[in-house]
């Protein structure tokens, strides 16, 4: 049996190195080991391949022979997400998208750029601003992860309040089928009505409908200016109220961040920057644009804050202060690790309006199940990172986390949300995708899957469980 | 090749020694990919990443792999920068992992007898004995200022050294003789109104080649009011040793400097080289088992101090008139001084405050230039490879003078200014010797 087995590696081996050079297919130990995961917690698992395409044509190729050979195909750009997307947890090839980080055409008429999945983004983001542009989606890994890891994770970031998420800002795509046919979608129009939106189909598909081998993304004016508060309270509560009064009263600012205690003294540790400790919550608010606009805004949201209950509000007195305190938010989820061995984060999102009750239902489940769970998050737009510290060594406390995170999904559905806003449902979410989506639900995007991919190749074991979860009823 | 039993046995100690609180403390969010060096100029390969190592140590002591050369190679391509550990929002100590994993493959290899006569020779010999690291410094002496040097040049015996050490041998500073570093004194009193009492840290390095630079660093300290001894019978701080997985060794010679310090009774331990300062100050660290000298281990790593760092904080810029001829200057940080010590204000503060001088920060200041200890000697590759992007950068300032706090940092710029060609026009200087330099009225 094991020599059979042998026998079709070593095959596909060939092939493979056919197609992308023998110094491009890795199958030593290490090489594997270091593709075996992500930064989500408790998933590894080893490939049996390390690839390293150079172009769009070989990537066509690897995916034919892979959907010839039913292996299992998982791209990867740095490893940062948060799902196990990236992890193989079926073995077969890690499609490394290193060679592929050029950007390709920065067009200053149409307002895009055009880069390649491996390109960082805080590169793209950098090189545009250099230009007065903007790219605006900027998740906290904006500085290791791949732009191909947002697009087919449609992430979000700190500016998602006003600006949208990643699918906000593409416009067309190029993209490597199962089948080994390349494909465009979209263009670079405003306009674009002719079939099907197959671009925004690829946009957060998880790695398991193709491979993204090119994007084109839409640009925006740089705004002329901006200003940085941070609004201290001791009530989360107040905060969480803050939150929706600053909607209600018409501003969206461009970041309205939320902070718990645990999190403030985690990432002072690590910052040292002089966020105050001793306070129970910090919102951080960012507003950009004409300079007087932003002054009358940062003015009045400074009010509304005081008004309910901010025991302090301050103003960021510099640029480089206001970029501390966000390089600061951006190393939360990473700050806490420090606390306990193992973190486990989700990101439970609900309308802005239900933040308040979003905050309550979190520290009551914390209570029920006695988990320690510390939060923070994109309060402004409804997406609250829940992030348990735990031990994965302690199997009764793990079984407690999971009971825990079951109901924080089910309230968040019950107030109007989603199990995940940014984050992905890849392997974490998976068993839980039925509650959101119903049976009818998932059974259309079974049948897109199975279209594309009819042999499952592609990201194999995320999305789509094997069995889900049996929805549990709380108790109010 | 490792055979099977050395695998097991690797691994059985990797099992029991290995901090395993420190492994699972990486949660692998990748904060610190980009500040690695090798993982930038492998063009991002995940393995020579501390993600990367830190999970292999972690695979090897889990079982999921056995340790085997590839997983060797990834350990021994680190420079051991560290600059992952300043980035590392759960803060995650990659050194104390780095270092461990190192003395467990150190103890399994197996080496010619050539490399263990020769490690031994340095290891044990050589670096622990202040009185034979000078003789060997006056042999260079010798073979500088007989002549022999420029003999050796011309008949081409350089060439039979690989290129980075035939240049290297260029770049050597001239060294004084071995009578001038026996006759210095032990004692030297403050000058203008006293602050301090300081011991410095000579160094092996920086006490023999680099003598003058220490002579340097004492007239800072006498001119900023303190009264400076070089205490007797400190030793190298070993961190070749730990750094080389001779743990062990290093602990002996961290238990002697501790005694010889102790003896001062100084309100401030002073160094001038960012290397051996980064190891002094985990000398608690490193005693962490031994009760008898945890508490003794803090109390030395208290009171240590940067050169620039005291001088800083006794305002010695604001109470000197510094001033050059109008140039341009640039900095480039020592790893450990910047990720260990976290001193990278104050050299740069110092540097700003000298007249006429116009400083350019360089880019990727804060990143390894290669040198790292004896990196440059064991992977040459590697080494030439960051230090030639480094002097790209360099020459991007228009410097004239190349500052730096670290032996080694200071060989491996002189190295690339000779490697770029530029001997005549850009200076690599301690900065010490550029402060002496820049002093009024002197």
């Amino acid at each position: 049996m094991t020599s059979k087995l042998e026998k079709k590696l070593n095959k596909l081996k060939k092939q493979l190195m056919e197609i992308t050079g023998s110094e491009n297919v890795d199958d030593s130990t290490s090489g594997r080991l270091v593709y075996s995961y992500d930064a989500t917690p408790n998933f590894q698992a080893l490939p049996d391949f390390v690839v390293s395409p150079r172009t769009a044509e070989e990537i066509a190729e690897i995916l034919k022979l892979c959907s010839e050979t039913s292996t299992p195909v998982y791209t990867r750009g740095s490893g940062t997400n948060l799902c196990a997307d990236t992890c193989p947890l079926k073995g077969g090839v890690v499609l490394l998208m290193k060679y592929l980080n050029n950007i390709l055409e920065l067009d200053k008429e149409n307002l895009t750029i055009t880069v390649q999945p491996g390109t960082i983004t805080k590169t793209i983001s950098d090189l545009v601003e250099k230009e007065d542009l903007f790219y605006p989606p900027d998740p906290s890994s904006m500085k290791i992860s791949t732009i191909g890891g947002n697009l087919a994770e449609n992430s979000g970031g700190l500016r998602g309040l006003k600006y949208g998420v990643t699918k906000d800002y593409v416009m067309a795509l190029q993209v490597a089928l199962p089948n080994g046919e390349l494909i465009r979608t979209g263009g670079k129009l405003t306009k674009d009505v002719a079939g099907y939106d197959l671009t925004h189909l690829f946009v957060g598909s998880e790695g398991t409908l193709g491979v993204i081998t090119e994007a084109t993304l839409k640009l925006i004016p740089k705004p002329e200016s901006q200003k940085t508060i941070l609004a201290l309270y001791q009530d989360i509560e107040a905060a969480g109220r803050s939150v929706s009064a600053i909607i209600a009263n018409k501003m969206i600012p461009v970041t309205l961040e939320f902070l718990d205690q645990d999190t403030i003294r985690a990432v002072e540790e690590f910052a040292h920057i002089g966020l105050p400790t001793n306070v129970k919550a910090i919102l951080l608010i960012v507003q950009d644009g004409p300079k007087e606009i932003v002054d009358r805004d940062i003015h009045k949201i400074a009010e509304i804050c005081r008004e309910e209950q901010a025991v302090d509000v301050r103003l960021a007195t510099s640029d480089e202060e206001a970029e501390e305190l966000a390089t600061a938010r951006r190393s939360a989820l990473s700050a806490l690790a420090r606390l306990k061995p193992t973190t486990i984060l989700e990101d439970a999102t609900v309308p802005r309006s239900e933040i308040a009750a979003m905050v309550r239902a979190i520290t009551e489940v914390a209570q029920k199940y006695r988990v320690r769970i510390s939060t923070f998050g994109h309060a402004g737009d409804g997406n609250l990172h829940p992030t348990c510290l735990t031990d994965a060594r302690d199997e009764e406390e793990m079984k407690r986390v999971e009971e825990a995170f079951a109901e924080i999904f089910e309230r968040a559905i019950e107030l109007g949300g989603t199990l995940t806003g940014e984050h992905g449902v890849g392997a974490t979410k998976a068993p839980y995708l039925e509650w959101k989506l119903g049976k009818a639900g998932l059974d259309v995007m079974r049948g897109i899957k199975q279209s594309i991919d009819p042999q499952g190749i592609m990201n194999p074991g995320k999305v789509f469980a094997e069995t889900g979860k049996e929805r549990m009823v709380t108790v109010k | 090749m490792m055979t099977p039993a050395e695998k097991q046995r690797i691994q059985k100690e990797f099992k029991e020694e290995m901090d395993y609180d420190e492994l699972l403390n990486c949660m692998r969010c990748g904060f610190c990919l980009p500040s690695c060096p090798t993982y930038i100029e492998t063009g991002h390969q995940e393995k020579h990443s501390p993600r990367g190592r830190i999970a292999l140590m972690k695979g090897v002591n889990d079982g999921i792999i056995e340790p085997d050369d590839d997983f060797a190679h990834s350990l021994d391509l680190c420079l051991g920068c560290r600059a992952c550990e300043p980035v590392c929002p759960s803060g995650v100590q990659y050194g104390h992992l780095l270092e461990d994993a190192r003395a467990i493959l150190q103890r399994n290899k197996k080496q010619t007898v050539r490399v263990k006569m020769l490690r031994k020779g340095v290891f044990e010999q050589l670096f622990p004995r202040q009185d034979r690291m000078e003789k060997v410094t006056g042999l260079i002496g010798f073979y500088q200022r007989s002549g022999l040097s420029k003999v050796a040049r011309k008949v081409g015996f350089m060439n039979l050294f690989p290129e980075s050490m035939a240049t290297m041998e260029k770049v050597l500073p001239e060294v004084p003789r071995r009578s001038e570093m026996k006759q210095r004194p032990r004692y030297f009193e403050h000058e203008g109104e006293k602050k301090a009492t300081v011991a410095l840290f000579a160094g092996c390095l920086m006490d023999t080649m680099f003598f003058d630079t220490n002579n340097a660093t004492i007239k800072l300290l006498r001119k900023a009011g303190c009264d400076v001894e070089i205490p007797e019978n400190q030793l190298c701080c070993g961190a070749l040793h730990g750094h080389n997985g001779e743990l062990e060794k290093s602990k002996e010679m961290a238990k002697r400097n501790i005694e010889a310090f102790e003896a001062a009774e100084a309100d401030y331990i002073i160094t001038n080289a960012g290397g051996c300062s980064a190891f002094l100050i985990e000398y608690d660290h490193l005693l962490k088992n031994e009760p008898e000298w945890a508490d003794r281990a803090k109390h030395f790593v208290g009171k240590l101090k940067d050169i620039s760092r005291i001088l800083v904080e006794l305002d010695f810029q604001k109470t000197h008139r510094l001033q050059l001829p109008d140039q341009i200057i640039t900095y480039q940080d020592s790893c450990h001084l910047r990720n260990v010590m976290k001193t990278f204000n104050e050299p740069r503060i110092l540097l700003k405050a000298i007249e006429g001088v116009h400083f350019v920060e360089l880019e990727g200041a804060d990143t390894c230039c290669g040198s790292a200890g004896d990196y440059n000697i064991v992977q040459p590759e590697m080494a030439m490879q960051i230090l030639d992007h480094k002097m790209e950068k360099v020459a991007d300032t228009c410097a004239q003078i190349i500052v730096t706090a670290n032996p080694g940092c200071l060989l491996e710029m002189k190295l690339g200014v000779e490697r770029a060609h530029k001997s005549n026009e850009v200076r690599a200087m301690h900065i010490a010797d550029v402060l002496v330099e820049a002093l009024v009225n002197e």
